[in-house]
């Protein structure tokens, strides 16, 4: 089967590649990019653990083809700290042990962030139906949405 | 003498006891002693035990001491999650 | 192993909450997990699977998927080791099918291409011809008299005559007369329990990246729980010496004790050998749940005696667990940890192991406990309410302490199970004032928690900082942990503690991490490990101020005259005693290699109140509190997740999750759409307790907390919802069908 030749934009940068028409977004960013923060937990679209956005809007890559990347805009965990400079939320991701595993944690980073993006001040039942598209299986939740309610406020406070 | 209890389970094995008296001063002493005194324990040993001496749980190691006061619990290899 | 140096108080870093070592890996994606790891040439490959319960493999007919471009391998088990007997047998039979396809999901071949999307083309087009059989998947089905047999002699000699061939191990304990137990009693209650297989539920899939050479010699990348344990078993499936293996083992995304086995790794090595090429194996989520875990399903009988005053008097258990197509469902500690919390005067236990055509069981989480716990308490707390009696008070009047004569044989040592009752007493969740249409309930539950083999190395660099070696995954953030303990020792800050853990080629055999052991083991060898680096350093001081070694003592990160008799030296830093060590005697590395036996017991309570809508059926968790002894928590905020994460795995299991079987004897919810494990929205905030009751058998008192956090929770969901819903609940999951169905039966009376 010929490949599809994509030009895209990842993490800011300009990207090309070439992909089977069937390979989704994650098998993309994964086996061919080496972008391998993104993770497969089920490829259904259940876990979340995939989790990037296209053109700002949280997706699960491995809903999504590779194909489909042409000409927009893909935001992976690896784009989410500037250079030495974590995001708030991965510092603070860090602090309240919001992780156990570490499996799911790149998937939740990237939905609270495009959470907060829309809604800096969420309560914590918007925090939790927010997340329940992303599973964790460590933790219980708990430290997660801690440090997600307590970011938030953080980050009002300095904006 | 040591006076090791078995789990209920073994006595078909044991000659119908639940208690046996082997002569041990350790762990792995008292398992030899006990194939020794009644041979249908052998599958079941080999299979793993764990041996529990005055209430500690030991669960492989053949070289832990036993006295002949100590009470000796034969139980099943423990195994986690 | 001496103890005499145990220390309970004075900590300066135990006990304190730093950041996680790995944390910056793991929150920027950098972390690398089983399948993030390629190597040049590498291949990727696809296991082909039964869709049938139970089948004789007739043919299996490769030609057309091995002619396609890109395939270069195919493997059957005619491709491994021959000759194996016992577990080996077992798990070769469980990882690669023989002549029979045991269960939905069973691997019969597997094939390795240049690429993922090749490897699943050719797999289709590997043809398998399959002669249907018979087949059961029900624990009390397949001991039935007409039930299909699964295995012939597959039972071991513990089984008494006349049963099923399908019962595979018995187990029978206990003490006194239970009938003149029960003869005392004020009330007796006597009932039948089920609960569902459940799975381990990791995020991450089984991922491995494999290589054989022509020469024996192979590499082996993966997420396992225990890399020595994979390199033990890889090497006997594929018929190569232990020591040729080396394995890595990658971070792990998620085991809870499904990690503990083999599945997809000698299949790896397998395609590798077959094709001399690196490769790739990644399962799919739906293998997952199909050919991997799952948790044993019960079939169980309590009976319970109890006086008016809540004394109990005698109690029995009976408890059937099916484990899949092999024999090793954790019955034994179904049985063991049942009554456990209990000072019994007269109990008795009897377990059944039972196959069925189902894939084989592994260790989830305190195997065989939770569902023991569901059953005991359920009927505890059904006496409870006939009588009249609070919940926690009846629990107190007869819980096991030192002393105790346990359910299962010996005496109980120091234990905090007291404690975490009169914690949970105190606390201001057992007296809150309930919502109406909210039940609460309580439980207790116990593990009894493993040491194992453990080795670990502490070696010193010149600038005085050290590289901890150890051999346990760290699953939930253990490299913190074991850097605590190692800094304590060490008297250096806790960021100058390097912590990796190594291969197999490069420390001794480490166990599992299993049984709750990793801070409880590793860490106890970490302590010792860190006081034999201590000792040298110690030394070396001493020759340098040419007094003897006993006359050192380490300090703040300092060797020192160990009184005013030893001499008059100045404070001698760890920095400066290694700066020179390679010209005072070399490096120094500090060592621990054994089988840590103290691993004490633990307990909890846990309460929970719940909300049942009658309507729906659908219960919701309002409120929950976990009271747990940790012997003593080295990184408390690590402890509370373990608890925090148990109780949610156990509200899981007691209403949502289950393995669906059809007619058929296909599994009919292998994805996490159809199996829902709990999402942040259906769950609260989980609110924790630590209990110090220390265990004699560490240096610092140290209990594991992995898993006794997931056995009251099924008890005490049951038993709030049983309040709040006014009708028992006595199969799990309690999923809204099932409440509905039970509210219905009590309605029509």
């Amino acid at each position: 089967m010929s490949k599809i030749h994509v030009t895209t934009t990842i993490n800011g940068d300009e990207v090309e590649y070439l992909c089977d028409p069937r390979e989704t977004m994650l098998d993309v960013l994964r086996d061919r990019l080496g972008l391998t923060g993104a993770k497969e937990g089920c490829g259904t679209g259940d876990c979340g653990a995939c989790s990037v956005t296209l053109d700002g809007r949280l997706v699960c890559s491995c809903l999504m083809l590779g194909a489909e990347a042409d000409g927009h805009e893909i935001t992976t965990i690896e784009g989410m700290a500037t250079g030495e400079e974590l995001h708030p939320l991965q510092q603070k991701f860090i602090e309240y042990a919001a992780l156990q595993c570490g499996i799911c944690t790149p998937g939740i980073l990237v939905a609270t962030k495009a959470l907060l993006e829309k809604n800096p001040d969420p309560t914590e039942t918007e925090v939790r139906y927010w997340l329940a598209g992303n599973l964790c299986r460590c933790t219980g939740y708990d430290k997660i949405i801690r440090a997600v309610m307590d970011t938030a406020a953080d980050m009002r406070e300095a904006s | 003498m040591v006076e090791v209890n078995l789990w209920s389970g073994l006595r078909a094995l044991a000659d119908g006891k639940d208690k046996v008296e082997v002569e041990a001063a350790t762990v792995g002493e008292v398992l030899e002693g006990l194939v020794m005194a009644h041979p249908g324990l052998q599958d079941a040993i080999d299979a793993g035990v764990s041996v529990a001496v005055d209430g500690r749980v030991i669960a492989s190691s053949l070289t832990e001491p036993v006295q002949p006061d100590s009470e000796v619990f034969l139980m099943q290899r423990l195994k986690g999650g | 192993m001496a103890l005499d140096d145990r220390k309970t108080s004075g900590f300066t870093q135990v006990g304190t909450r730093p950041n996680r070592p790995d944390g910056l890996d793991k929150v920027t994606g950098r972390a690398r997990f089983g399948a993030d790891v390629t190597a040049p040439g590498m291949l990727f490959a696809t296991i082909v699977r039964s869709p049938h319960a139970h089948a004789r493999i007739k043919k299996i007919d490769s030609s057309k998927a091995e002619a396609l471009a890109g395939v270069k391998g195919v493997v059957t088990r005619a491709d491994f080791a021959t000759g194996l007997t016992g577990e080996n047998w077992n798990i070769l039979e469980n990882v690669m099918a023989g002549d029979t396809a045991l269960y939905d999901g069973h691997a019969v071949a597997a094939v390795a291409a240049t690429s993922a999307l090749i490897a699943r083309d050719a797999a289709k087009l590997i043809e398998v011809e399959y002669e249907i059989l018979p087949h059961v998947t029900d624990v009390d089905a397949a001991m039935a008299d007409n039930a299909p047999v699964i295995r012939e002699g597959a039972a071991d000699k513990s089984v008494p005559e006349g049963m099923h061939p399908n019962v595979v191990r018995y187990h029978e304990s206990g003490h006194g007369d239970v009938d003149a137990g029960f003869a005392e009693a004020d009330l007796v209650i006597e009932d039948h329990f089920r609960t569902e297989a459940t799975h381990q539920g990791y995020i991450e899939p089984h991922a491995c990246l494999a290589t054989l050479g022509g020469d024996g010699k192979g590499e082996l990348w993966c997420c396992t729980q225990g890399h020595w344990n994979v390199q033990k078993i890889c090497a006997a499936l594929l018929g190569i010496e232990t020591a040729n293996l080396r394995v890595t083992a990658s971070e792990i995304g998620g085991g809870f004790g499904g990690k503990t086995a083999v599945f997809i790794e000698p299949v790896a090595l397998a395609l590798a050998r077959k094709t001399n090429k690196p490769v790739k194996l990644v399962m799919p989520r739906p293998d997952v749940f199909k050919a991997t875990g799952p948790t044993a399903s019960t079939s169980m009988d309590i009976k319970i005696g109890m006086k008016k005053d809540g004394t109990i008097t005698a109690a029995q258990g009976v408890f059937r667990l099916q484990g899949g197509a092999f024999p090793g469902a954790p019955m034994e500690f179904t049985a063991m940890c049942a009554f456990a919390p209990y000072a019994l005067k007269h109990v008795h236990q009897v377990g059944y192991d039972v196959i069925t055509n189902r894939p084989k069981q592994a260790a989830y989480r305190a195997p065989g406990s939770p569902m023991a716990a569901f059953a005991v308490e359920s009927v505890i707390d059904e006496l409870c309410r006939k009588l009249e009696l609070d919940p926690i008070e009846t629990r107190l009047k007869n819980a096991s302490k030192k002393g105790t004569k346990a359910s299962f044989g010996p005496m109980f040592d120091q234990i905090g199970l007291v404690e975490t009752l009169e914690a949970a007493k105190a606390h201001p969740h057992y007296s809150a004032p309930l919502k109406p249409g909210q039940g609460r309930g309580i439980s207790c539950g116990f593990w009894f928690n493993h040491g194992g083999e453990t080795a670990v190395t502490l070696a010193l660099s010149e600038d005085g900082t050290a590289q901890l070696a150890v051999g346990t995954p760290d699953i939930g953030g253990s490299r913190a942990s074991m850097a605590l303990m190692a800094a304590e020792e060490l008297g250096i800050p806790y960021e100058n503690i390097r912590v990796t853990i190594a291969d197999t080629a490069t420390l001794g055999y480490n166990e599992v991490s299993h049984g709750s052991r990793v801070t409880y083991a590793s860490g106890l060898a970490t302590i010792e490990a860190a006081r034999d680096a201590v000792g040298k350093l110690c030394a070396r001081a001493a020759a340098k101020w040419g007094i003897p070694e006993d006359a050192v003592k380490w300090e703040n990160g300092c060797a020192v005259p160990s009184g005013p008799n030893a001499g008059d030296f100045d404070p001698m830093p760890i920095a400066e005693i290694t700066k020179r060590m390679g010209a005072t005697g070399g490096p120094i590395v500090g060592h621990f290699e054994a089988t840590p036996e103290g691993a004490g017991v633990s307990f909890a309570t846990h309460i929970v109140d719940a909300e049942v809508d009658p309507e729906t059926g659908k219960t919701s968790v309002v409120r929950y509190t976990v009271v747990q002894d940790a012997g003593k928590a080295i990184h408390p905020t690590y402890v509370e997740g373990q608890y925090q994460g148990g109780a949610a795995q156990g509200i899981g299991w007691a209403l949502n999750e289950e393995y669906i079987y059809g007619d058929d004897g296909r599994l009919q919810n292998a994805v996490f759409l159809d199996y829902r494990i709990p999402v942040a929205s259906d769950l609260p905030m989980i609110d924790t307790v630590i209990v110090e009751v220390p265990n004699p058998g560490h240096p610092y008192g140290v209990r594991g907390v992995g898993e006794t956090s997931i056995c009251p929770p099924l008890a005490a969901i049951a038993n709030a919802v049983s309040a709040a819903a006014g009708v028992r609940l006595r199969e799990l999951p309690m999923s809204p069908p099932r409440i509905l169905a039970a509210l219905e039966r009590q309605r029509d009376g």
